[in-house]
C-alpha cells in the first residue's frame, strides 16, 4: 500500500522540478535585465549630471545594479539545486543548505520591495535636483571661459535641442539672466551701456533666447531676439505665435523622461517580486515533497522488513 | 576533362549530406541577416530621401531584400534535399529537382555578389543625387506654404542639427539662396526694397544662415546674420568665426554616413557570398556523386563527384548549343514523315537533261529532232 503514493508523487515532483527550474532561469534573465537597466540609468544620470549640479543621487541605479546581480546569483544557485533535486545522490549535499537559502530568498524579496519603493519615491528628489541644476545652468551659460563650467553652454544647448524645451519653467527664464558674456558686448556702444545701466545689478538683460530654443517645425525663420516686441518683426504677434520656439520648460521635459524610466523600472521590480514569491512557494512545496518522500521511503523499507521477517518465519 | 574530380565513399557521401544539411540551415539564418540588412538600409535611406533627387539608390536595399528572401527559401528547400541525399532511395525523389536547385543556387549566389558590389559602386550616383537634392531643398526651404514642400524646412533643419553640417558644400551656399520667404519680409522697409532691387532676379539675398547651422561647440552665442563681416560684431576674431557655424557641407556629411553604412553592409554580404559559394560547391559535389552512384547501380560503391563534367569551354559550348536548339523545336529537319527534297535528288535532274541540250536557266526549250 505505501508503494502507490510514492509513484504518483514522483511524476508530480518531476513536473514541479522542471517548472521550477524554468522559473529560476527566467528569474536569472530578469535579473540580467534589471542589472543592465541599472547601468543604463546610471549612464543617463551621468550624461546630464552637469544640469543637476553634479549633485544627483546615484542611490537608485546602484541599488538596481546590486539587486540585479544578487537576483542572478541567487536564482542561478536555485536552478542548480533544482536541477540536482531529481537525483537523490546529488541532492543530499544541497539538503542542509535549503533552509538558509529560503531565508536568503525572503530577505532578498524585502530588498526588492525597498528598491521598488525607492524607484517611485526618489522621483521627487530628481525633480528638485533638476529645478536647482537648471537654474544654475542657465546662470552659468555664458561662462565658457571659466574652468569647470566651460561645457555648460554646450550641454544646455544640446539638451534644449534634444528634449525640445527652452529654459527652466519656460522661455522667459532666459529674459532674467545675462546669457551673453561681457567679452562679446561692445561696452562703447550706447545701446549696450543703456541696457546695462538700466539694470540694478548691472546685467545685460534682453528679451532674447539662444538659438537652441528654436523650433525647426516653424514655418518662418526663427525669431530669437526681441521676442516680446511685435513691431520689431514683420507680421509677428508673440501672444499667438506658438511654433517659433519651444514652449515647454526643460525641467518638465527632463523630469518626464527620468520619471518614465523610474516608473518602468519600479514596475519591473514589482513583477520580479511576484516571480520570486511564486518561486519561493514552489520551492516550499518541493521541500515538503522531499520530507514526505523520506518519511514514506522509511515506511516502505520498514514494511518490507516486516514482510521479509514474516516470510522467513513461515519458511521456518 | 573533368573539373575538380573527387572520389567519395558511401560514408563520405553521408557525411557530406549531413554537413550540407547543417550549412543549409546556417544559410537560412544568413539569408535572414541579408534581409534584415536590406531592410535597415532602406529605412536609413527613406529617412532622408527628401534631400535626394533620384531614388536610384533604393536598388541596393531592394536587391538585398529579395536576395535574402530567395536565400531563405532556397536554402530551406536545400536543407530538406541534402538530408534526403544521405540515403540513395530517398535521393530518387529529388533526382529531377537537383539540377534546377543547383542552377537556382548558382544564380542567387551571383545575385548576392552583385548586391555586395553594388554597395561599393553606388557612391558616385549617391553623391550626384545628394548634390542635386540638397540644392533644390535649399531653394524650397522658404516654401513652407507650398503643398509638397511644407516639411522641407523642418527636414533640412533637423539634418543640419543632427549631422552637424551647413549647406551643400559649406555655409556659403545659403548666401546664394533666398531662404526667407517674402511673406515675412516687410516690403515697405527701404532696406528690404534696396536689397531686392540690387539683385538681378529680385531675390532677397543676405549673408545670413538659418539657426540650424549654429554650432553647439561655439563659446559665444551664435551669429547668424552678417556672418562674413567680422567688423559687424564685437570681438569676432578668426577663431570665433571658425567655431561659430558648422564647417562641413551636408552633402559630405550624408555621403560619409551612407558610405560607412554601405561599406560595412557590403563586407558582411561578401562574407555571406563566400559562405554561399562553399555551400554551392558542396551541393554540386553531392549532386554529381549521387547521380554517379545511381549510374553505377551499386548504392554502396565509391563514386566520383565533380564540379564540371567537361572543361569550362566545352560546357559553355554545349550549353550554348542547347539554348540555340531550344528555338528550333518546331523545325522539321529530323521528322521522317515529311517529304523534303534531298540535295542528291536535285542534282540528278539537271544531269539527265544535259546531253540533249543545255538548260542554263531552267526554262523549257523545244528540242530540234
Amino acid at each position: 500500500m505505501p508503494f502507490m503514493p510514492v509513484k504518483f508523487n514522483l511524476q508530480k515532483r518531476v513536473k514541479l522540478a522542471q517548472g521550477l527550474w524554468m522559473l529560476y532561469w527566467l528569474s536569472v534573465i530578469v535579473g540580467i535585465v534589471i542589472f543592465s537597466l541599472g547601468i543604463f540609468f546610471k549612464i543617463e544620470l551621468r550624461k546630464r549630471s552637469e544640469l543637476m549640479d553634479n549633485n544627483e543621487s546615484h542611490l537608485v541605479p546602484n541599488l538596481l545594479i546590486l539587486v540585479g546581480a544578487l537576483a542572478c546569483a541567487i536564482n542561478a544557485f536555485g536552478g542548480k539545486v533544482c536541477h540536482d533535486s531529481l537525483d537523490p545522490m546529488k541532492f543530499t549535499k544541497w539538503k542542509p543548505m535549503l533552509k538558509p537559502y529560503l531565508l536568503t530568498c525572503c530577505s532578498f524579496n524585502v530588498l526588492l520591495l525597498l528598491t521598488a519603493l525607492l524607484c517611485f519615491l526618489m522621483q521627487f528628489a530628481v525633480y528638485l535636483t533638476l529645478a536647482e541644476g537648471l537654474k544654475n545652468g542657465i546662470k552659468f551659460y555664458k561662462d565658457t571661459d571659466t574652468p569647470g563650467r566651460c561645457f555648460m553652454k554646450r550641454t544646455l544647448d544640446m539638451t534644449q535641442i534634444e528634449f525640445r524645451c527652452c529654459g527652466n519653467n519656460n522661455y522667459r527664464d532666459w529674459f532674467e539672466v545675462q546669457w551673453i558674456s561681457n567679452r562679446y558686448l561692445d561696452m562703447s556702444n550706447d545701446e549696450v551701456k543703456d541696457r546695462v545701466f538700466s539694470n540694478v545689478e548691472g546685467k545685460f538683460l534682453m528679451d532674447s533666447v539662444p538659438f537652441s530654443c528654436c523650433n525647426p517645425g516653424s514655418p518662418r525663420p526663427c525669431i530669437q531676439h526681441h521676442l516680446t516686441n511685435n513691431s520689431a518683426h514683420y507680421d509677428y504677434d508673440h501672444r499667438t505665435e506658438e511654433l517659433n520656439i519651444w514652449t515647454h520648460g526643460c525641467r518638465e521635459a527632463l523630469f518626464s523622461y527620468y520619471s518614465s524610466m523610474m516608473n518602468s523600472m519600479g514596475a519591473l521590480i514589482i513583477i520580479t517580486i511576484l516571480l520570486e514569491l511564486e518561486v519561493l512557494s514552489l520551492e516550499r512545496t518541493q521541500e515538503k515533497f522531499f520530507s514526505f518522500k523520506s518519511r514514506s521511503s522509511q515506511q516502505h523499507s520498514s514494511s518490507k522488513l516486516t514482510s521479509e521477517l514474516k516470510h522467513t518465519t513461515l519458511i521456518a | 576533362m573533368v573539373v575538380g574530380k573527387v572520389t567519395f565513399t558511401k560514408l563520405e557521401r553521408e557525411k557530406l549530406a549531413e554537413v550540407l544539411w547543417l550549412l543549409n540551415w546556417i544559410s537560412v539564418m544568413t539569408g535572414a541577416t541579408l534581409f534584415g540588412l536590406g531592410l535597415f538600409l532602406k529605412i536609413e535611406i527613406l529617412k532622408w530621401q527628401e534631400v535626394m533627387s533620384d531614388q536610384g539608390i533604393l536598388y541596393v536595399p531592394h536587391m538585398l531584400i529579395t536576395t535574402g528572401l530567395a536565400a531563405c527559401c532556397i536554402n530551406f528547400l536545400g536543407g530538406k534535399i541534402c538530408l534526403d541525399c544521405a540515403d540513395t532511395n530517398k535521393f530518387l525523389r529529388w533526382k529531377l529537382v537537383m539540377m534546377p536547385y543547383v542552377i537556382c543556387t548558382f544564380f542567387f549566389t551571383s545575385c548576392v555578389l552583385v548586391g555586395a558590389l553594388m554597395c561599393y559602386s553606388i557612391r558616385g550616383q549617391l553623391e550626384e543625387s545628394l548634390f542635386l537634392g540638397l540644392r533644390s531643398a535649399m531653394r524650397f526651404y522658404k516654401d513652407t506654404d507650398t503643398p509638397g514642400r511644407c516639411y522641407l524646412k523642418r527636414t533640412l533643419d533637423l539634418l543640419q542639427i543632427q549631422f552637424h553640417c551647413c549647406g551643400n558644400a559649406g555655409y556659403r551656399d545659403w548666401f546664394h539662396v533666398q531662404w526667407i520667404s517674402n511673406r515675412y519680409l516687410d516690403m515697405t522697409s527701404s532696406a528690404v526694397v534696396d536689397r531686392l532691387r540690387s539683385n538681378v532676379e529680385g531675390k532677397y539675398l543676405a549673408d545670413g544662415v538659418p539657426f540650424s547651422c549654429c554650432s553647439t561647440f561655439s563659446p559665444r552665442p551664435c551669429i547668424q546674420q552678417q556672418v562674413s563681416n567680422r567688423s559687424a560684431h564685437f570681438n569676432f576674431d578668426r577663431q570665433s568665426q571658425q567655431l561659430n557655424l558648422w564647417r562641413r557641407g551636408c552633402r559630405q556629411a550624408l555621403l560619409e554616413h551612407y558610405t560607412g553604412i554601405m561599406q560595412s553592409i557590403g563586407l558582411t554580404v561578401l562574407l555571406i557570398w563566400l559562405f554561399e559559394l562553399l555551400v554551392l560547391t558542396g551541393v554540386r559535389y553531392l549532386q554529381t556523386a549521387m547521380e554517379n552512384v545511381l549510374r553505377l547501380g551499386d548504392p554502396d560503391s565509391e563514386s566520383d563527384g565533380w564540379i564540371l563534367e567537361n572543361s569550362l569551354a566545352e560546357t559553355a559550348r554545349s550549353n550554348f548549343n542547347i539554348i540555340k536548339n531550344l528555338g528550333k523545336c518546331y523545325q522539321t529537319d529530323n521528322d521522317p514523315n515529311i517529304n523534303v527534297p534531298t540535295p542528291a535528288v536535285e542534282q540528278e535532274v539537271p544531269s539527265q537533261l544535259r546531253p540533249e541540250g543545255s538548260l542554263t536557266s531552267g526554262t523549257p526549250q523545244v528540242q530540234n529532232l
